[in-house]
């Protein structure tokens, strides 16, 4: 793949996407560096350091070319092994290989391993293979080659025609044909024009965005150039989320970098395309991933959005026309341009084209970022993919879309995900959060959680998002303490309704979906806590008792080692007891037992 | 050092608001550079600000208040980011937040009365696969269980005296 490597030198990439870096990958690159720059080794050596690689669950990453060896949680202590072992003398070192845990095998490659056999990476298609701030790994893999094609050969109409032709739709969640959404702002008559990116990805369990803004920033750039061309910008905003510092510092590497080769700026490549990236970062507002509210952020304001009787398109950033994709959308661009529209369309279903990135994330054994095409059942992402459910226990339900999606029973596993059947199904594709839920999630507190977030999150400037909110939130409020009516359900399904048809923005109208889904599919839930009093999940305290399974407790103790408040007591190998006045609910003790003894009454 | 206590170091904020034009779009930029600083947004950062790019002083509180990243309040020496994503939520992050309490008698949003530690809710780090995590300052704690929590209090200094009841 590293055309520059002859076979006599070794490439090693440390994965240092999120997960890795808080499992220490960064001291494992560094100590690395340090031990071979005083180790004699035969062959070559070259380290860099990659973005997320997307398998968070199996980090620190670290990947060996050309010979593709995968180590997985690698430590600073196998470092002097790896280095001893794999490059002197090319010795694989198995206990740092990935174990199937079904076959029990050791898989030497990350390509041979389920989580990412099913994988299409096309939006992922950098990440984890290049350093993310060097323009020439990007441009070694056809970075920049789809911008050099249309300023050469294509006319902006042409660049329009084909991303139409392509079927991409927009991968923030709206599902807008991007195509369309492009010829409608070219069509537009002022100028200036402008092209955000918009990075405020905000729905809590999801980070994709994050992923590719850190580890591939220079295909958002180049997306974005593309666009500039089309539809005749001047300028671009990359609108980036407050909490994303590592996506921040890489996005603005890699803008100097395409500056110095005459990328950006004035008269790129010699033609008469001028157009320059600015970066803007977001103060924490998830109303901000609202366009019309980005807008009013980048302008200084603060970020409520407005109706869209005239788009963005038309009327945008300082009242001039405006594109505004999703990150993911942006990555998808290039690919288009160089492989062409009939090639991206081939993926995918008849509605929706291409391929989409999910983290995949919650009760699931391989939790992180997985791409698959359009089409794809939820069966296979989480099951042939996620590897199953953590500690086989038993499936409940998956949440997409966000808090503007809903949740999804067992009984639609087998549900083709694209944006028209999730829709179908009363949740949406969102930006692409997969959070899975067990019989230990409570789907009542689940959705006070997410109604929670969205009052929170409410810029409150119109009376249904704002106070439908809010009554949501004390209703869910009162039955998850056990104060539940009946009636309860009506006035929540028909507050709901009232949002959906009456708010301003998308976030009011989709705001209801969490507890729409749940009354729905887990309506059996609600009346526990309402007519039994009881939290099956046992996750609503004021309704939740543990007790222990003295028939299926072996007498570990490692339920009364992990109690934080020493409420469980026993004899070794006799069953143990939970004291309920020292009881907590945490749940600890269930996630600790490895035996399912401790049950919820 | 009480909250009263702090002197606000001005010509800091002069240096730091030279950065930029005073323009209102740059209201956002100036408000971050000077929590980067401060911890907190003081009151003389606002002033300044609204000073520089010619606004009311209640336009740039609307601002420091509207978006989630603002402080008005100086944080602890601590500051626990509980990452309350859907993840983080659906394993426990909320034990925290009342293990937390419970240790250091201290809710999101708060500072213990010695300023030492502090604790706010984000609503996700992105660190799913590390369910539920915690920052102390830029330190990322992974798959923090219920007694992990007070092991993690104490490496930062915190329940000196407390005793194992």
């Amino acid at each position: 793949m590293q055309q520059t490597i002859d076979l006599d030198s070794r490439m090693i990439l440390v994965c240092c996407g999120t997960g890795c870096l808080a499992n220490g990958s960064m001291e494992v690159y560094q100590a690395l560096r340090q031990q071979l720059s005083t180790t004699e080794v035969q062959v070559k050596t070259y380290t860099k350091t990659t973005g997320c690689n997307g398998w968070c669950e199996k980090g620190p990453l670290v990947k060996i070319m050309p010979d593709d060896i995968t180590y997985c949680q690698v430590k600073v202590k196998d470092v002097s092994e790896i280095i001893a072992k794999t490059l002197q003398t090319g010795e694989i070192i198995n206990r740092l290989l990935y174990r199937d845990p079904k076959t029990k095998k050791r898989i030497k490659s990350h390509h041979e391993i389920e989580f990412y056999k099913k994988q299409h990476k096309i939006a992922l298609r950098n990440i984890g293979e290049i350093d993310p701030a060097s323009i020439e790994d990007y441009i070694e893999r056809d970075g920049y080659k789809a911008m050099g094609k249309i300023l050469s050969e294509m006319t902006p109409t042409q660049v329009i025609e084909e991303v139409i032709k392509s079927g991409l739709r927009g991968r923030g969640g709206g599902g807008f044909p991007t195509g369309l959404k492009w010829k409608a702002c070219a069509d537009a008559t002022a100028s200036p024009r402008y092209v955000i990116c918009n990075g405020d990805e905000g729905d809590p369990g999801a980070f994709m965005d994050r992923s590719i803004m850190e580890g591939d920033p220079h295909t958002v750039i180049e997306g974005m150039i593309i666009c500039a061309y089309a539809i005749g910008a001047s300028a671009g905003y990359i609108y980036v989320r407050d909490e994303y510092s590592l996506a921040v510092k890489n996005l603005a590497i890699a803008i100097n970098n395409a500056r110095s080769r005459g990328y950006l700026g004035q008269g790129i490549l010699g033609s008469a395309l001028s157009f320059d990236i600015e970066i803007v970062r977001g103060g924490g507002a998830f109303v901000c991933g609202e366009e019309t509210a980005l807008i009013a952020s980048i302008e200084g304001n603060v970020g409520e959005p407005r109706d869209k009787y005239v788009f963005p398109t038309e009327k945008g950033l300082w009242g001039k026309p405006t594109i505004i994709n999703n990150v993911e959308t942006w990555a998808n661009i290039p690919v288009i341009i160089n492989g062409g529209a009939q090639e991206f369309a081939a993926v995918g279903t008849e509605g929706s084209k291409g391929t989409k990135v999910f983290s995949l994330v919650g009760k699931v054994n391989n939790t992180g970022l997985v791409e698959v095409p359009m089409g794809t059942t939820l069966r296979e992402i989480i099951y042939d993919i996620g590897g199953g459910i953590q500690g086989g226990r038993k499936f409940k339900a998956v949440q997409t879309g966000g808090p503007s999606g809903g949740c999804i029973p067992d009984t639609m596993l087998d549900l083709q995900v694209d944006f028209d059947t999730l829709t179908r199904a009363g949740s949406m594709m969102g930006s692409g959060g997969l959070i899975v839920m067990d019989d230990r999630t409570c789907m009542v507190e689940i959705a006070r959680y997410y109604v929670n977030f969205l009052a929170g999150e409410s810029c409150g400037k119109c009376t249904p998002c704002r106070e439908g909110l809010k009554a949501l939130r004390e209703t869910l409020e009162a039955i998850c303490e056990g104060k539940g009516k009946v009636e309860h359900l009506a006035f929540m399904q028909d507050i709901a309704e009232t949002m959906q048809t009456a708010s301003l923005c998308a976030l009011g109208r989709t705001a209801a979906n969490p507890v729409l889904s749940t009354l729905n599919y887990f309506r059996d839930e609600y009346l526990a806590h309402i007519n039994e009093g009881r939290c099956p999940a046992g996750v609503c305290r004021d309704l939740t008792e543990f007790y222990i399974d003295a028939e299926l407790c072996t007498g570990c103790g490692l339920c009364s080692k992990n109690c934080p408040v020493d409420g469980i007591s026993g004899e070794k190998k006799e069953p143990h007891v939970i004291d309920q006045e020292k009881c907590i609910r945490c749940g600890e003790c269930v996630n600790q037992c490895k035996f399912n003894a401790i049950k919820v009454r | 050092m009480s909250a009263n206590a702090r002197q606000v170091d001005v010509e800091k904020i002069v240096e730091i608001l030279d950065n930029y034009p005073g323009e209102k779009r740059y209201i956002m930029a100036m408000m971050q550079d000077i929590q980067g600083e401060f911890k907190y947004l003081p009151r003389e950062g606002l002033e300044t600000i609204a000073s520089r790019a010619d606004v009311p002083l209640s336009r740039v509180y609307s601002m420091a208040t509207f978006y989630k990243a603002f402080s008005l309040v100086p944080k602890g020496r601590i500051n626990f980011k509980v990452c309350d994503g859907t993840a983080c939520h659906i394993k426990g992050s909320n034990v925290l937040i009342d293990q937390i309490y419970k240790h250091l008698g201290i809710k999101p949003g708060e500072t213990t009365a010695d300023g030492e530690f502090s604790i706010e809710t984000v609503n996700c780090l992105g660190a799913c696969a590390l369910a539920p995590a915690l920052v102390a300052n830029e330190k990322v704690h992974p798959k923090v269980t219920s007694s992990g929590i007070i092991e993690i209090i104490k490496s930062y200094g915190g329940l000196a005296d407390a005793t194992d009841d």
